[in-house]
């Protein structure tokens, strides 16, 4: 009850204008942190996820890199992957915001992980659609495309998006090298003397803002998926 | 000159032999049908032929140019003139029975849209389904779904059709509708290898029957003589069993 009242007594001041202004920009980086690297990171799975199994023997060696990237960074943490972009571009001295060391770090590990996704679902194609379609001269990317990809993106839309929801959460890692997204923000509001209870509990409502509708939509797709399963 | 050259061929799975050396010329407008026990190698064969399963020996040619099978080239040379029906049809799941047949046509042959559209439409009414030319394979009974595959193969006017048991996998009451079919296209000339296990069908639209047994071809025989006096004993064996 005492906590109660002293953060409704906090809370005008809480919400003053330079505060709100702070949190609604680091909302945004969280925003555009997960937005950028989820997209990116999407694609680039996609195309590692069909360069790890097209049939062309010249694109072995590049088969063998992408195998490596996928089982290298789906194994590693993403503190340390964050940490490791950090430091190597800070050893080459670049001159990089820490907005976009932040980037590349999520844009790595999903990259690996939608890859690995993608791939289960190519597998989920039966083999039969793939001999009927080279039986009749499709090439593998009109095979991808015409389809192994419209069947295979169904039924891997759903987990990739759960990873993908999962990934909005460690973006608050990016607080580690300094970016100021949401954890950040919280952190600098509680070190200035606002109570951890109401800092963190708006952090939290924030978060869900970012991360509900895409979960919404995940499920939304299965259901389309279950709906529409043999299509 | 033979449509399709089969000389001394073998093929198997993982080092276990399943074709020991075939061989077997088809002439043009020719129908012939494979017969035999279960895993005597007839689908086996068409699976070599079309190369899903490659030759470990011996040789094909199609109308006298001899296949390379690990050349990707020559396999598309063949593919673009031989084309197969699966036992479990193995219809684009994503695409409407016309868009199953029409779409080889358009983005592999690259033909004009249009043009190969009223094509499959016709080739959809000539199995009896142009009602259903909008429809997804899972709204199709298993019948009609066989009858979407055949107008597929015959939408890339194939020189040789091969049919691997194409109504092995249908309820009894909707065998008749697929073989009805493929009589007709019997009956239009079309060179054909087929497997199959309908022995009243085989015998009436054969012009030759082969015998297969333990991955040969143990007897190859106009219909009438083959099932009326088979000289293999496996074949008489075979012949007393399923010909009642």
């Amino acid at each position: 009850m005492m906590l109660l009242s002293s953060l409704l007594s906090e809370m005008p001041r809480f919400f003053g204008y330079y505060n709100l202004l702070l949190l609604g920009q680091a909302f945004l980086t969280t925003l555009a942190l997960s937005v950028s690297g989820c997209v990116s990171g999407f694609c680039a799975g996609l195309a590692l996820a069909v360069l790890r199994r097209a049939p062309s023997r010249a694109l072995l060696p590049l088969r063998w890199l992408a195998m490596l990237f996928i089982e290298a960074f789906r194994r590693i943490p993403f503190l340390v992957t964050l940490m490791l972009v950090f430091f190597v571009t800070q050893a080459m001295g670049l001159d990089i915001a820490l907005f976009t060391i932040a980037v590349v770090a999520i844009f790595l590990i999903a990259a690996a992980f939608t890859a690995e996704i993608i791939r289960a679902g190519f597998n989920a194609v039966p083999a039969a659609q793939w001999q009927a379609a080279a039986v009749m001269n499709f090439g593998y990317l009109a095979t991808l495309r015409l389809i192994v990809l419209p069947h295979a993106l169904r039924s891997a839309l759903p987990p990739a998006i759960a990873y993908l929801v999962m990934l909005i959460k460690d973006t608050a890692l990016a607080s580690q090298i300094g970016v100021l997204e949401l954890t950040q923000a919280a952190r600098s509001l509680t070190s200035r003397g606002y109570s951890a209870e109401l800092v963190y509990a708006t952090i939290l409502i924030l978060y869900f803002a970012i991360s509900y509708p895409l979960a919404r939509m995940g499920r939304w797709l299965e259901k389309r998926h279950g709906a529409a399963r043999h299509r | 000159m033979a449509q399709l050259d089969i000389a001394d061929l073998t093929a198997g799975y993982g080092g276990t032999p399943i074709l020991r050396g075939v061989s077997l010329s088809v002439a043009r407008g020719e129908v012939v049908s494979l017969i035999g026990r279960s895993g005597s190698g007839k689908s086996t064969l068409l699976r070599s032929v079309i190369g899903l399963t490659p030759p470990t020996g011996g040789s094909v040619a199609l109308q006298g140019t001899p296949i390379d099978y690990a050349s990707r080239r020559s396999l598309r040379w063949l593919r673009d003139r031989v084309a197969i029906v699966f036992q479990q049809f193995n219809l684009f799941q994503n695409l409407t029975a016309l868009d199953n047949v029409a779409v080889a046509p358009v983005q592999v042959q690259k033909r004009p849209r249009g043009e190969v559209r009223d094509e499959a439409a016709a080739l959809l009414g000539r199995v009896g389904l142009g009602d259903r030319l909008g429809a997804y394979p899972e709204q199709l009974s298993g019948g009609q779904q066989q009858r979407v595959a055949i107008a597929r193969a015959l939408a890339l006017h194939p020189a040789v059709l091969l049919l691997d048991e194409v109504t092995s996998a249908l309820d009894p009451e909707l065998v008749g509708e697929v073989l009805d079919v493929i009589g007709d296209l019997a009956g239009d000339g079309i060179t054909m290898l087929v497997v199959s296990h309908e022995m009243g069908f085989v015998r009436e639209v054969s012009t030759r029957v082969a015998f297969m047994a333990e991955g040969r071809i143990a007897e190859l025989a106009a219909p009438a003589t083959l099932f009326a006096a088979p000289q293999d004993p496996r074949a008489q064996d075979f012949l007393a069993r399923v010909v009642r």
